[in-house]
């Protein structure tokens, strides 16, 4: 019961990181909120993991920071390099 | 008496995320919001993979979790600042009541390199004033 509220106020987090990613006025700003997304998700992973008493989720969350970090290294080298070919900065 | 520690360590790294993303929404700067983007989820997901280990209290949960802490505590800073880098050279404007932005003349704006202090000109125009 308190783990679903807590996994209730992850996921008032996740959406209020939805509201920067779409608010967010330039490009960077969106990546910052992607970026902000996929550490909210690890620990949902987490929390999850004890909420249904399966401790594999783990994994999931091991693999979503991985690939989080990734993403937001790829992203900011295509922002670096100049970013769409219609964004202007 | 392991569980209500466990769920206590959960709920605040839950409570860290939750007012990570109040800061992420009402923050009136990229940079501010990358400074809260960063650093609060991390110790969050810190705390809740504590917490999971407490409950699940095995060892092979436990190295997994501590796996997880450090993956995260090394790349989330490495990420942030690469982030802001990149927002920097693409002359994301600062808040209007910014009061000092030292970089602003030691990046060549063309190469990336950061040089010596007034060895470049300053290419940077001032940035507009957002409304916010």
């Amino acid at each position: 019961m308190f783990g679903t509220a807590l996994l209730g106020m992850l996921g008032l987090a996740i959406m209020l990181g939805f509201v920067r990613l779409a608010r967010g006025p330039s490009l960077p700003d969106r990546a910052v909120a992607l970026d902000f997304i996929a550490s909210l998700v690890v620990g949902f992973t987490g929390v999850f993991a004890v909420v249904v008493d399966a401790p594999v989720f783990l994994d999931l969350g091991l693999v979503l920071a991985l690939v989080g970090f990734l993403g937001t290294v790829a992203f900011a080298r295509y922002i670096e390099k100049g970013g769409p070919p219609w964004y202007k900065s | 008496m392991v569980q209500i520690l466990s769920f206590s360590l959960l709920a605040a790294g839950v409570a860290l995320m939750l007012i990570a993303a109040v800061g992420v929404v009402r923050f009136p700067d990229l940079f501010m919001r990358i400074h809260c983007s960063a650093k609060s989820p991390s110790l969050g997901v810190g705390l809740i993979m504590l917490g999971a280990a407490l409950y699940f209290d095995d060892i092979t949960v436990s190295s997994k979790a501590a796996v997880i802490v450090m993956f995260i505590m090394v790349t989330s800073p490495v990420g942030a600042h690469v982030l802001a880098r990149a927002a920097y050279f693409a002359g994301v404007p600062l808040w209007r009541e910014t009061l000092s932005d030292e970089l602003r003349d030691h990046y060549d704006l063309k190469t990336h390199e950061l040089g010596r202090p007034g060895a470049t000109p300053a290419r940077r125009p001032r940035p507009p004033q957002p409304d916010l």
